[in-house]
């Protein structure tokens, strides 16, 4: 393992970008910053632009008047990015596969690295599943999509 | 010619007070955790966003000038640079400096929010320009209480303006703290320097909530990764300034290194504690109160200064 991709493993600034989800998985995501789990020990942290961000966490539904702003913003997210998937309506779709308004599941729009289903997942499952990812040997996808 | 090269780029300057201010805001964000009772990052932690922003991508704005875009943080390290050494050189009693160094660290001083302005303008984006004018306000509300202090640090040390004297005179009688108006301008320069490194009662320039980071919104990769280093070195060099003005200067000998760290820790735990314990404030609030307050305070600093108080 390079130094490279040891300092990209050590210090993940996360962006969180909601497409049209019920706020349930958002509370939970901010739940992990509060002393309780406090991923910051880790070197992680939420960033207000999406310019400085490493993670895309993506919850809710793509619905679609939302599936064009993702693409546009994960298109503006400096590469090596990883894209993780937030709660079974980002993973699957889950009660709103079959709605007037949906776009498709998250990996039909954007390449998604990590799925963390549930709804909404707890705490301890979203740092299970960035922990996975990254005991693997590499991040993917650095290509953009038109 | 060698010599000077060292003292830029290895001694007090690049090299030395980026290591130790990163480990500055190391202990800024521990500070932090523990106050929330959190557990806080490792203490690599600083040298780990530094590496992985340099080996991002930098992407480049379609609107903008390019050139300034990407010189305005190089602008913005060397400017920290070369103020970190020209106050380090005198505080940690390596050289005496020259007539009027406190004026010229004054005007380097501010060559990095100048740089942070002129990038922010020049990345074309509405957010940035917004933190753009929120950060000229705060530089037009910071400097006269400051410059108003430096007066009276000036007078109680006898009209001297080279910081060395300024540091020999404590030594000799005693540092500035421990007089009444020592006090006074102490706490001006405590809230001027929270200002000046855009921390968190004064941090509207990079308003998160509500301009998405503001002044760096569309910086990204490696010239990021230079804003970072600029606020890690202004990090050591403004309380190694006050530690100089106030404290009776640094010293590297023997014993006194511990002295020197705890000078520093002191004024870096005032900071931080500030930090944590106040919400942010609106502009036209910080304006009145540098306006109205910090010069109302430097001013009698002035007079107690005047009266030999």
């Amino acid at each position: 393992m390079g130094i490279k991709e040891f300092c990209f493993k050590k210090s993940l600034w996360v962006f969180h970008l909601s497409a049209g989800s019920c706020n349930n998985c958002d509370i939970e995501i901010l739940d992990l910053l509060t002393p309780r789990f406090d991923v910051e020990r880790f070197g992680m942290k939420l960033v207000g632009s999406v310019r400085h961000a490493d993670v895309l966490l993506v919850t809710g539904i793509v619905t679609k008047k939302t599936r064009s702003r993702v693409l546009e913003i994960y298109e503006q997210a400096p590469k090596p990015i990883i894209v993780i998937a937030i709660g079974a309506c980002a993973c699957t779709g889950g009660i709103f596969t079959s709605g007037y308004n949906f776009a498709g599941p998250l990996d039909t729009v954007i390449p998604v690295d990590a799925y963390v289903p549930g709804c909404p997942p707890k705490p301890e499952a979203m740092i299970a599943g960035v922990m996975k990812l990254l005991s693997k040997p590499a991040p993917a996808n650095n290509e953009a999509i038109s | 010619m060698g010599i000077e090269i060292v003292y830029f780029l290895i001694f007090p300057g690049l090299f030395f007070s980026g290591i130790i201010g990163g480990l500055i805001s190391w202990a800024d964000r521990k500070i932090t955790a523990r106050v929330q009772f959190r557990q806080g990052p490792p203490i690599f932690q600083p040298l780990y966003d530094f590496v992985k922003l340099l080996s991002k991508e930098t992407i480049i704005p379609l609107h903008g000038s390019v050139t300034t875009y990407i010189l305005a943080p190089v602008f913005a390290l060397f400017g920290a640079t070369i103020s970190a050494v020209f106050i380090l050189l005198p505080v940690l009693g390596l050289e005496t400096g020259f007539a009027g160094d406190i004026i010229v660290i004054i005007y380097l001083l501010n060559i990095p929010s100048f740089a942070y302005i002129i990038g922010a303008l020049a990345s074309g984006n509405p957010l940035a320009a917004v933190g753009a004018s929120r950060e000229m306000k705060l530089i037009l509300s910071y400097e006269m209480p400051f410059l108003l202090v430096l007066i009276s640090i000036i007078i109680k040390s006898g009209m001297t303006i080279i910081l060395s004297e300024i540091i020999g005179y404590q030594t000799a009688n005693g540092a500035f703290i421990g007089s009444l108006s020592g006090i006074i301008g102490f706490i001006t320069v405590m809230m001027c320097i929270q200002a000046k490194m855009g921390l968190v009662p004064f941090d509207m320039a990079e308003g998160e909530g509500e301009i998405c980071d503001g002044i760096t919104i569309e910086f990204s990769g490696s010239i990021l990764a230079f804003f970072k280093l600029t606020r890690y070195i202004m990090f050591f060099a403004l309380p190694a300034l006050v530690a100089g003005l106030f404290f009776a200067g640094l010293s590297l000998s023997g014993i006194h290194i511990l002295w020197s760290i705890l000078k520093v820790f002191v004024i870096v735990l005032l900071i931080t504690l500030i930090r944590n314990t106040n919400p942010r404030v609106r502009i036209d609030q910080a304006m009145r109160f540098f306006w109205l307050w910090m010069n109302l305070f430097a001013i009698i600093s002035i007079v107690l200064a005047l009266m030999g108080i």
